[in-house]
């Protein structure tokens, strides 16, 4: 394994978008860096810039407002990058299938990695789908 | 090469007025929200606050879907405040379908109700606290909000959405073993809310707090203010004591209305860590007086047939305020029109004078204040009003129809 590769698996950085979903799945998000689950063990850190990110955490059906900023958000996350979708919203566009203002779900729009289910999925869920995200793409 | 770096080049930069775009991807921002700032140096002169980008259209959706499946949908405007979005629906719909319901079921509501505005004030004091750098703060709030998740997981099966409401009642019950645990984790609660309420008093974090975002009685009344925003201004409105719903009549001497009045952050903040103790008071209440009966009364698909055409507004105190719910049923199992006010419109509108006057460091803190929930705020469809239809079209067609006008 290259060290750049065991650096990433040591230390992945993680970027939240939320595309519209209904604050469920970010609650969980940030709920896995709280003491009960703490991924910052694990090395993970919500970081603020998606240019400092190595895992892109995508909830929610892509609405039409937020289509041209994930694309852009999604653009700016450096290679190699990794996409996980959280929720079953990132994954179907579940309850809101139908609506004419979703132009999801993100994997029409970009390449998905990892998709984790669940409305909301729980915080154990959601370490274990970025660990499976990084064992796919480096491991 | 010495001499380029001797000259000095002059950059003239209008420093009167500058305009800073805030999100909608922000990282003090959790939720999609613009905000186009103006400023002279670092004090604030106008915002423009833009909404939107979580819109998905459920209000539309809702007219598509039968009761029961609108119930689910209803649930999932918003994640922090879900069981207050079906206890508004599900009592539309009771009104017009004359259900009555048993003292149990409505106990039970209540009780979930708590238990989520609980659950709902520890996340924002958390937020509150990672907003002004107090991460330990924001560590330990969550970990106490964790030990409520949990009763949630005992009662309902779920962390966020409970889907604890049904038509005609409620779908899960207590058992007599659980009141006794409910009862213990209320007691190890409350010693850490008097922690971060200590916590809350200190000399740093009041500096960082106090004079932050002041909306004072006369705006707050103006702009119609709900909830916990509007209590930190000294407006007393509370829906639980003012049209009592669910079991809150029975209880009415058992909590009191927190009131504040220096109007700013730190008043808002302390006024959703004192109600924190109502809650826990009112849980303990609920526990005590919660009678004997069934849960629900008859099968939801029988209760959901019945229902007749009609019309129904329902009022509910939300962790953030005022919830209300417009329904319109059509008899045929469907609805004619759903229409949700969520208290983060009214709230949101508030930023602005909270805003303008202040500094560029305090936007977050200020923002995070109102507790917004820009899950809740985003359901504008197009409504036709020569026609009296309601359309969602997409852009291209709203810009043809732009110029035909």
């Amino acid at each position: 394994m290259k060290i750049a590769a065991r650096s990433r698996i040591k230390s992945p950085w993680l970027f939240h978008l939320n595309t519209g979903s209904c604050a469920g799945c970010d609650i969980e998000i940030v709920a896995t860096l709280t003491p009960r689950y703490d991924v910052e063990r694990l090395g993970c850190i919500l970081v603020g810039s998606p240019r400092h990110a190595d895992v892109l955490l995508v909830t929610g059906p892509v609405t039409r407002q937020m289509l041209p900023r994930f694309i852009r958000v999604y653009e700016q996350v450096p290679e190699p990058k990794v996409v996980v979708a959280v929720g079953v919203c990132a994954i179907s566009g579940s309850p809101f299938v139908g609506s004419q203002m979703i132009e999801g779900p993100p994997d029409k729009i970009v390449p998905v990695d990892v998709y984790v289910a669940g409305c909301p999925p729980r915080p154990e869920a959601i370490v274990n789908g970025i660990v499976t995200a990084l064992k796919k793409k480096f491991g | 090469m010495t001499e380029k770096f001797d000259e000095v080049k002059e950059v003239k930069v209008d420093y009167t007025r500058l305009r800073v775009p805030l999100g909608p991807v922000h990282p003090a921002l959790k939720e999609p929200i613009s905000l186009t700032v103006t400023v002279r140096r670092e004090e604030i002169l106008d915002v423009v606050i833009r909404l939107g980008h979580v819109h998905r259209g459920i209000e539309a959706l809702a007219e598509t879907r039968n009761l029961i499946q609108t119930l689910y949908l209803v649930e999932r405007i918003c994640g922090i405040c879900s069981h207050s979005h079906t206890t508004g629906f599900v009592q539309a719909l009771e009104e017009i379908g004359e259900i009555e319901l048993s003292d149990r079921s409505l106990h039970l509501r209540s009780l979930i109700f708590e238990l989520e505005r609980m659950q709902s004030h520890l996340f924002l004091i958390g937020i509150m606290a990672y907003e002004i750098g107090f991460d330990t703060l924001f560590m330990f709030t969550w970990y106490e909000r964790e030990k409520i998740l949990d009763l949630f997981e005992e009662i309902t099966g779920n962390r966020i959405h409970h889907s604890m409401n049904t038509l005609g009642g409620v779908r899960w019950d207590l058992s007599p073993s659980f009141v006794e645990k409910v009862n213990c984790s209320l007691n190890k609660i409350e010693k850490s809310a008097k922690y971060i309420q200590e916590v809350f008093q200190d000399k740093t974090v009041e500096k960082r707090l106090c004079g932050v975002g002041v909306l004072d009685y006369d705006e707050a009344r103006e702009l119609c203010v709900v909830g916990p925003t509007a209590r930190g201004s000294g407006v007393k409105v509370d829906i639980r004591k003012a049209y009592p719903y669910a079991a809150y009549s029975e209880l009415k001497d058992d909590f009191s209305v927190v009131l504040r009045n220096t109007a700013d952050a730190q008043a808002r903040t302390q006024v959703r860590i004192l109600e924190l103790f109502e809650s826990i008071n009112l849980i303990r209440a609920i526990l005590e007086k919660l009678p004997d009966g069934p849960i629900y009364k008859e099968s939801v698909i029988k209760l959901m047939k019945k229902i007749p055409e009609g019309e129904a507004t329902s009022l509910v105190e939300a962790p953030r305020g005022e919830l209300l719910y417009f329904v319109r049923t059509n008899g045929k199992e469907g609805l004619w029109r759903l229409n949700v006010r969520t208290p983060t419109i009214p709230n949101v509108l508030g930023l602005k004078p909270m805003l303008i006057g202040s500094e560029i460091a305090d936007i977050p803190v200020t923002v995070a204040s109102i507790d917004p929930c820009m899950a809740c705020a985003n359901r504008i469809t197009v409504v036709d009003q020569d026609k009296r239809e309601t359309i969602v079209t997409d852009l291209k067609n709203l810009r043809n129809r732009g110029k035909k006008q």
